[in-house]
């Protein structure tokens, strides 16, 4: 069986002026339908790029797609025309942004934004879409939604206007859906708020999801998967409760040692030591060996293999086994 | 809304006052003697010099003159020149012919100068893009009277042919306009099609324009809907006040094309000292200018619906 959307090797450059920066170096992941794979890395490892190659939202230039094929229901959208993949966009694929103040045009109501999708997409009427619109935000819990809807992004708090993107998602009812950062910028009850919506949406409708973020919290509450991204690599990819129990690859270990814990109260937290590396000077072999704790020289030469941890479970560390058990 | 409204009606008072004041009185000081030529080569009889003085109130402090002035023009009522022509009747013949001129120009502006600013802000550093620079500084260094001239020489009879550039009758028709529109407007068609391609570069890579895409918008309603709402904002409110400057500055262009409009009544009456002509006419171009500034602020909160007015 297919997978609902696969990525495979997919390499993704930056041409600019100060040099090529190589963002994705061989990203592979999928994702099934009614699935949740989170996507978690620091900013700068590739995720949100990542998702814009899947939507093709990408700028080209100074992106260009060098290698790689992105599968949706077994078709490569990577070659397909614009015009396919701006059928695919919306009505297969949706996707929701972190900022979702600035992702919103500042100068439509809510209601135009999503019925927009309906009469251009579905040819509804005028009419027909704004009880649809209406719909949608009672769906996502917006409260007085008849009246909310002709109002402008503005007039919505934060967590309102992240449900107002979701319901724009919906609009299409996609089979996937891209959540990138989506509870970034909202506070911390807000964000409860809308990872429970958006986890209740999901199962619903037996959507995909693919959650981008780089709070381990957020992962362990809703994730089925996980794919760790480090300097434009999925460096582990394992399942939610394998991946917290003994982690296996050293990064993802740092990640989790770097979690406040009660039990450690008082102690000094630990962190991850260095940068996460320049994207124009890619260190050689494991790109994480400057900051690992374990690095010996072979680490500095020669690139790690994805080795196979078990059933759909990676790792890209000459040291997998050795790091798995240990956990 | 409306109490904003309100609000600045109110404040257009003092404003049309205190103008329409510095004009009454500049125009009435330039002559230094009103009567100065006024009777060929002899000095004005005192019958004539008591009579007019009666009639424009010279005797009077300048601003007790100029209250009684507008006094009557409140009443619609513009005055005669010294020579005893209503300078209401000259000035609504002129001013249709005027503001026709001025509609055409904004309009060729409006839609050359946006759609150049759309092609060009969307691909920068294209060939188009190069070419609308350059044009565009063309226009914006060569003075008005020049392209008029150049304009009429190369497409009337005596160059190309290509079309009757002289203006001669009292009411002209669009079609006769439509050359000295485009004159009248090229300056301001530089600076809009520069502030379109501005608007359109910046915000092409915002977000809400991404969003746009992701949603599976077609391109053109993700440019024609989303991108061109946004950047229109800075152009539209330039265009609105720019409708007083085009009727004020239509005074070359009437020159240079023969066209009987308010700049050449201008012109006459600055000419002659015809005090009355002037600052009457003037008078209108400043309610034109004051007017439009409001339509122009209440318009803004129409575009972008996050200012609002209290």
């Amino acid at each position: 069986m297919t997978a609902l959307l696969e990525v495979e090797d997919l390499h993704v450059e930056f041409r600019t002026r100060d040099g090529v920066a190589k963002v994705l170096n061989g990203v592979g992941y999928h994702v099934d339908a009614g699935e949740t794979v989170a996507v978690l890395g620091e900013s700068g490892s590739g995720k949100s790029v990542t998702a814009q190659t899947i939507m093709g939202i990408l700028d080209t230039p100074p992106a260009v797609v060098t290698r790689g094929a992105i599968r949706f229901h077994g078709e490569d959208l990577l070659a397909a025309s614009e015009e396919r993949r701006r059928e695919v966009r919306g009505d297969g694929i949706a996707m929701i942004f972190q900022d979702a103040l600035s992702a919103l045009n500042p100068v439509f109501t809510v209601g135009f934004q999503i019925e927009e999708q309906l009469r251009v997409r579905r040819g509804m009427s005028r009419k027909d879409a704004r009880a649809r619109a209406v719909e949608l935000l009672d769906l996502v819990k917006i409260p007085n939604a008849a009246n909310r809807v002709r109002e402008y992004p503005h007039q919505f708090s934060g967590g309102m206007r992240q449900r107002a993107m979701i319901a724009m998602s919906l609009a299409l009812d996609p089979e996937m859906l891209i959540a990138d950062e989506p509870t970034t910028a909202l506070d911390v009850t807000v964000q409860a708020q809308i990872m429970d919506l958006l986890r209740e949406i999901q199962q619903e409708r037996d959507m995909g999801l693919i959650l981008i973020t780089h709070d381990l919290g957020v992962v362990a509450d809703v994730a089925d998967r996980i794919a760790v991204m480090y300097a434009g690599r999925i460096v582990e990819h394992a399942d939610v409760f394998q991946l917290f129990r003994a982690p296996g690859h050293p990064y993802t270990e740092s990640l989790l040692e770097s979690l406040p814990r009660l039990d450690l109260k008082g102690q000094e937290l630990k962190t991850i030591k260095g940068l996460p590396p320049s994207l124009t000077h890619i260190p050689s072999g494991c790109p994480f060996h400057p900051r690992c704790p374990r690095a010996v020289d072979r680490c500095a030469t020669e690139v790690p293999a994805d080795h196979r941890l078990g059933l759909d479970r990676t790792s890209a560390c000459h040291f997998a086994e050795e790091v798995v058990s240990r956990g | 809304m409306g109490r904003y409204v309100l609000r600045r009606l109110l404040q257009l008072i003092p404003v049309f006052l205190g103008t329409t004041f510095i004009i009454y009185a500049l125009v009435w000081a330039i002559p230094q003697d009103p009567f100065a030529g006024k009777c060929g080569q002899r000095p004005c009889p005192d019958s004539y010099i008591s009579a007019m003085s009666d009639k424009f109130n010279f005797d009077d402090p300048l601003v007790l003159q100029y209250l009684k002035y507008m006094g009557n023009l409140l009443t619609g009522d513009f005055g005669d020149t010294f020579s005893g022509i209503s300078v209401g009747e000259q000035i609504s013949t002129a001013y249709p012919t005027t503001v026709k001129l001025a509609v055409i120009a904004l309009l060729i502006e409006g839609i050359i100068g946006v759609t150049a600013g759309v092609l060009t802000g969307l691909r920068k550093q294209g060939f188009l893009d190069n070419l609308v620079l350059v044009s565009t500084l063309f226009l914006i260094s060569l003075p008005v009277f020049v392209t008029g001239f150049v304009l009429r020489l190369y497409l009337g009879p005596q160059g190309l042919d290509l079309m009757d550039t002289g203006v001669d009758t009292a009411d002209p028709s669009i079609g006769q306009l439509i050359l000295p529109g485009f004159v009248l407007g090229s300056l301001s068609m530089a600076y809009v099609a520069r502030l379109t391609r501005g608007g359109i570069a910046e915000n092409r890579r915002a977000d809400y324009v991404r969003t746009a895409i992701a949603k599976g918008q077609p391109n053109s309603r993700v440019v024609g809907v989303h991108l061109l709402r946004n950047s229109l904002i800075p152009v539209i409110t330039f265009l609105g006040t720019d409708l007083g400057s085009l009727m004020g500055g239509a005074i070359v262009t009437e020159g240079v094309f023969n066209i009987n409009g308010i700049g050449g009544l201008i012109f006459r009456g600055i000419q002659e000292k015809e005090g009355v002509m002037v600052t009457g006419i003037v008078t209108l171009l400043v309610l034109v200018y004051l007017l439009m500034s409001l339509i122009v602020d209440l318009l803004y909160a129409v575009l972008d619906p996050r200012i609002r007015y209290e």
